[in-house]
């Protein structure tokens, strides 16, 4: 009796179950192809920024934590050492309080020289990395600047090595760089010794771009310097991306394929440059004006004779 | 405040928490072993208690963490309501396993949800991921125990204060 009655309830209970995971299977399946086919995602994204940007924050401090437990470390080392150093022997601690000195107004001057050379060159922003992990195949970043501070999608990131990616998302006060090495990213070059244009695309392996399809005549030797080439209008030209580490023919022969280096300290910058001035897009030409014979000449027009059209 | 609600607060402060781990930066050699923590958490929930986890507090917790962190809008809330069933259908039985019985459970909860993440993310187009990809769930899996003890614990100590 108990029996029964247990089985029939567990069965009916599987039985709603399944039916519930169909209707939920159902809503992720509609949910994905309306994202897919909308990018929802992104709006959602925004719009829940109040929530969403303060867990990127949180997660992001445990790397800040070490960041900082890593430089009051240091420094108390360096103290210790400089206290025995002046106990040891005074005059030399000196000396070197005057090296250092002499150091750091250097390092000032330097500094200042950079900053004039940086107002001379183009527009750009700084902007911090905020030491998230955003899923494991992606190379992403995120950044600590937003739409209230002007960023805007598919503006350029470089550092002070080359170009590091371009801005894919932005949210209020954070924005997402997808990286030159995403699989899902491809950026026009040239090589800085021939002039011979081809595409490199991000690959798997961390730190490493592909080019897949250059031509067998063409001219590539390991060391050549990639450099954006511009063509796109997403990139401006001129800016290292990489250099060549490895050529080989592909296995059907009709290509070389080449691996590279990327150009950025795409693992270790802490700070990243965002260029402002977005490169012109480069669209198809807009459409040609009519031309042919002036409407006023058709048989049976209006005007006969009229003047041809300027 | 009464022991319905406290109970909900920690059940939901550690689902924050799994989501927070899921964001966690790790060294570059070890992102790709980096365990699922929604899923671990998830799966220690419904197996304690049928209370707390239904399929659409799942579904729930995978939409919040497609939000955070997706790349379509479905894709975790789908893996995580197959993984809410599927436990919730062999709870019985996977209660009364022992632990190591329990981890190869979880490995093989863990390794279908690759599988499903792998059916998902071709349908959208992306590359095929690296080899590298299937070696999450069995760091999941091992990780299990620990996650199974320490929440056990909180809930034991939660249990205790009450009394």
């Amino acid at each position: 009796m108990t029996l029964t009655r247990d089985g029939g309830s567990l069965f009916s209970a599987n039985m709603a179950g399944t039916l519930r995971l169909i209707v939920y299977l159902a809503l992720a399946s509609v949910l994905m192809v309306l994202d897919h086919r909308g990018h929802w995602l992104a709006k959602v994204r925004y719009s829940a920024a109040v929530v969403v940007e303060p867990i990127y924050r949180l997660a992001g401090l445990p790397a800040e934590g070490m960041r900082v437990a890593r430089v009051a470390f240091a420094n108390r080392k360096q103290l210790t050492e400089d206290n025995r150093q002046l106990r040891v022997d005074l005059l030399l601690a000196n000396a070197r309080l005057n090296h250092m000195a002499a150091v750091s107004r250097q390092n000032k001057r330097l500094k200042k020289l950079l900053d004039t050379r940086r107002k001379l060159g183009m527009k750009v922003q700084l902007a911090r990395v905020i030491d998230i992990d955003l899923g494991a195949f992606r190379n992403r970043l995120t950044l600590d600047v937003g739409a209230r501070q002007g960023v805007k999608v598919g503006q350029v990131v470089i550092d002070a090595h080359g170009i590091m990616g371009q801005v894919i998302e932005v949210l209020p006060s954070t924005c997402m760089v997808m990286l030159v090495t995403d699989p899902t990213h491809a950026i026009p070059v040239t090589d800085a010794r021939t002039g011979m244009r081809t595409m490199a695309y991000g690959s798997h392996q961390p730190g490493r771009l592909r080019l897949p399809t250059i031509p067998v005549s063409a001219d590539v030797r390991v060391g050549d310097r990639l450099i954006s080439s511009g063509l796109g209008g997403r990139f401006p030209p001129g800016f290292p991306v990489g250099t060549v580490t490895h050529v080989e023919p592909q296995v059907s022969g009709m290509f070389l394929t080449a691996r590279a280096r990327p150009a950025a300290d795409l693992d270790r910058s802490g700070e990243v440059l965002l260029l402002r001035d977005l490169a012109p897009p480069a669209g198809p030409p807009s459409p040609v004006r009519k031309v042919g014979p002036p409407v006023s000449l058709k048989p049976g027009g209006a005007r006969a004779g009229a003047e041809p059209r300027p | 405040m009464n022991r319905q609600r406290m109970r909900t607060i920690v059940f939901w402060s550690t689902v924050v928490l799994s989501l927070l781990l899921m964001l966690l930066p790790v060294p570059d050699v070890l992102v790709a072993f980096k365990p699922y923590w929604p899923a671990l958490v998830l799966i220690y929930w419904t197996l304690e208690s049928v209370d707390y986890v239904k399929l659409g507090t799942a579904f729930a917790i995978g939409l919040a963490a497609d939000v955070i962190d997706g790349f379509l809008l479905g894709d975790q809330a789908l893996r995580l309501a197959v993984v809410a069933f599927l436990v919730i259908r062999f709870r019985s039985r996977l209660r009364f396993f022992p632990m190591w019985q329990q981890s190869l459970a979880v490995l093989a909860l863990l390794l279908n949800d690759r599988v499903i993440e792998l059916a998902l993310r071709s349908f959208s187009g992306f590359a095929l991921p690296p080899l590298t990809f299937w070696g999450a769930p069995f760091v999941g899996a091992a990780v299990w125990p620990f996650v199974f003890l320490l929440l056990d614990d909180v809930r034991a100590r939660l249990r205790a204060h009450e009394a």
